[in-house]
């Protein structure tokens, strides 16, 4: 792959909470239109590692530019470029539907008209029209990940980071969640997505697995299945993350 | 701009879909004014008082029945003796005793001069020095009273005597209310702007939905102008109900222009709200802020010389209040409401709220981080 396709890079970053290390010096690439699965079990840093490169988090050593941007200096320019989802559910509880995709889109700047044209397009696509001036906290958990998901692409970003989108959610909704992520990956959205379901590291064209802190492996699921001679997912999980001494 | 037009529609459709807030902010005002000046009130009354007449005469009957008809005091009974009138105090049910010795008449005629013993139970401070002072005033009454019976005053005295005449400025009947309702809207107006938000940040941080903002290009200083505009807005609806109140439940009219009030208010609500937005940005739950703005309340409010007079405090605490922004509030509401003083007379209470507005606002906005 060419250099300049490389929307995220990343090199030894490092985050300490005082003495703890919660991500250590993990090194990877990511590119454009790519969907990077980032696996780990509880504690493992996943969590921290994403809130590092959405500028969230100030890193505590190590490089990183997340769409040319750094993570240091230019926060606020990668923030005009990324979606993120985060673990917790956190549209406006107390907004309807509607209203949520009227504020995000005017936060991000976006003209009337495209909130006009985004809002009938998402209602449409998630066919949530009836629902569109209901009270957010009135949905269903697998409808507010889906409208989450969708308000977190709205602004139509480079990348965009989800934690866990799918925790939780029932078997057929997963599936419509993440034929919703193959379609944004079409468009060129490159996905970042942290998840404990290895039926879904599957759907991913490339996994990183990270073990207390540190990335131990990244590759295609394929070559990791043939790496570790393991049928599926599950085994190379379990055999990288039996190791970890953190967690719960 | 844009990006606050967005902020604002958010705000105030979440505060007016808070059935809480809705009725905190049109209630409350209505509810602490009316009840609140009237049983907080520095006037004493009810003073308990236990009689020992061991005279019986006319005399100390018309003495007692002046100071029961005075109002002020209740006559908690009469007791054949000193040590029995104690027991009364001690039981918590005399204030007073009043002693008149035996031949209170006989000596105040033969004589011309008779003492009286009044004993006060100091426990409540204010209620037994001002109900000493009370009985005193009434006893050096009665004495006139008996003087001018006995003693043909002669036309001219041979000695001086000097008449202190006073008369009230500003509130001429001493009416408490006017004093008091304008100090207690004062309050009302800060409560319900600090606590409103100082809670609203630190609710968005524990509900999550803050980390959204925060990934988004958003710009610090509209954020917390998104945040501080709403929370104005509806202190000064609380401020306008107050006036109302005041107005006609209690028929005080500012004295003073309304114009100045409200240029005062809205320098000063940018303060106050500015403080709650800061300790809100200090602070990871609702819990934690709500104690600091508790700490802080209290400190404002005992040290604003609504309750005690600052003038009368210990330089220390002098100190303190000028750095209280309650004390100014309180300060112009009585010198424009009562008083009538102009813009002119309030501008330096303007300037130093103005730089505390600015102050508080600007720490805010350095504190409120988007990247931790």
């Amino acid at each position: 792959m060419m250099q300049n396709d490389k929307v995220i890079v990343c090199e030894k970053l490092t985050k300490r909470f005082g003495d703890f290390v919660a991500t250590n010096e993990i090194t990877f690439d990511v590119h454009k239109g790519e969907i990077f699965g980032f696996l780990g079990a509880n504690g493992a840093g996943k969590t921290t590692a994403m809130r590092m490169l959405c500028g969230l988090s100030a890193p505590s050593s190590g490089k990183a530019t997340i769409a040319g941007y750094d993570v240091y200096t230019q926060t606020e320019q990668i923030k005009k470029n990324i979606g993120y989802m985060s673990q917790k559910f956190s549209l406006y509880e107390n907004l309807t539907v509607l209203e949520n995709i009227e504020f995000f889109g005017g936060i991000y700047g976006l003209s009337d008209e495209r909130i006009q044209s985004k809002t009938d397009e998402l209602l449409h696509r998630l066919g949530l029209k009836s629902e569109a001036n209901k009270l957010v906290a009135s949905l269903p958990l697998g409808w507010k990940q889906k409208l989450s998901f969708s308000v977190a692409v709205l602004h139509e970003p480079k990348i965009v980071f989800l934690d866990e989108p799918t925790g939780g959610v029932d078997p057929v909704t997963r599936r419509q969640f993440w034929d919703m992520i193959y379609e944004a990956a079409d468009s060129g959205i490159t996905v970042f997505v942290t998840t404990h379901y290895m039926d879904e590291a599957e759907y991913c064209n490339r996994i990183s697995i990270m073990v207390d802190g540190r990335m131990e492996v990244l590759d295609t699921p394929t070559n990791l299945k043939n790496g570790f001679h393991a049928r599926s997912m599950d085994e190379v999980f379990y055999q990288l993350a039996r190791g970890a001494k953190r967690g719960d | 701009m844009r990006t606050l037009r967005f902020l604002l529609r958010k705000e105030f459709r979440q505060i007016f879909r808070d059935k809480s807030i809705v009725a905190m902010i049109f209630f409350m005002p209505m509810v602490q004014l009316i009840l609140m000046p009237l049983a907080a009130d520095y006037e004493v009354r009810n003073i308990n008082l236990s009689v020992v007449d061991h005279d019986k005469s006319p005399y100390s009957q018309k003495l007692i029945s002046k100071i029961i008809a005075s109002g002020y005091f209740r006559l908690a009974g009469y007791s054949a003796s000193f040590n029995e009138a104690f027991k009364l105090i001690e039981s918590d049910k005399a204030d007073l005793i009043l002693e008149i010795p035996h031949d209170f008449e006989r000596n105040l005629i033969r004589e011309d001069h008779e003492k009286l013993f009044v004993a006060v139970n100091a426990i409540n401070g204010t209620k037994a020095s001002l109900g000493g002072s009370y009985l005193g005033s009434i006893i050096g009454d009665f004495n006139a009273d008996i003087r001018m019976q006995l003693v043909t005053p002669p036309r001219f005295s041979q000695f001086p005597v000097i008449d202190v005449v006073t008369s009230n400025w500003f509130n001429p009947v001493l009416n408490y209310k006017v004093f008091i309702v304008p100090g207690i809207l004062a309050i009302l107006v800060t409560m319900v702007g600090g606590f409103l938000s100082a809670l609203n940040i630190v609710r968005e941080k524990e509900i999550g939905t803050i980390e959204q903002i925060n990934v988004t290009p958003i710009k610090k200083h509209i954020f917390i102008l998104g945040k501080l505009i709403p929370f104005w807005v509806l202190a000064n609806i609380v401020f306008t109900i107050g006036l109302l109140v005041a107005r006609f439940v209690y028929g005080i009219v500012p004295v003073g222009s309304l114009l100045t009030l409200y240029a005062f208010i809205s320098v000063y609500l940018l303060a106050v709200l500015g403080f709650g937005l800061l300790v809100s940005t200090f602070c990871d739950t609702q819990q934690q802020a709500m104690f600091i703005m508790f700490f802080f309340m209290m400190l404002f409010i005992l040290l604003g010389g609504l309750f005690t007079s600052i003038d009368s405090m210990p330089e220390w605490a002098k100190l303190i209040t000028r750095v209280n922004p309650v004390r100014y509030m309180i300060e112009v509401m009585r010198m424009v409401i009562l008083k009538g003083s102009n813009f002119a007379d309030v501008l330096p209470h303007v300037g130093i709220v103005s730089l505390m507005a600015l102050i508080l606002n600007s720490w805010a906005i350095v504190n409120y981080k988007k990247t931790n």
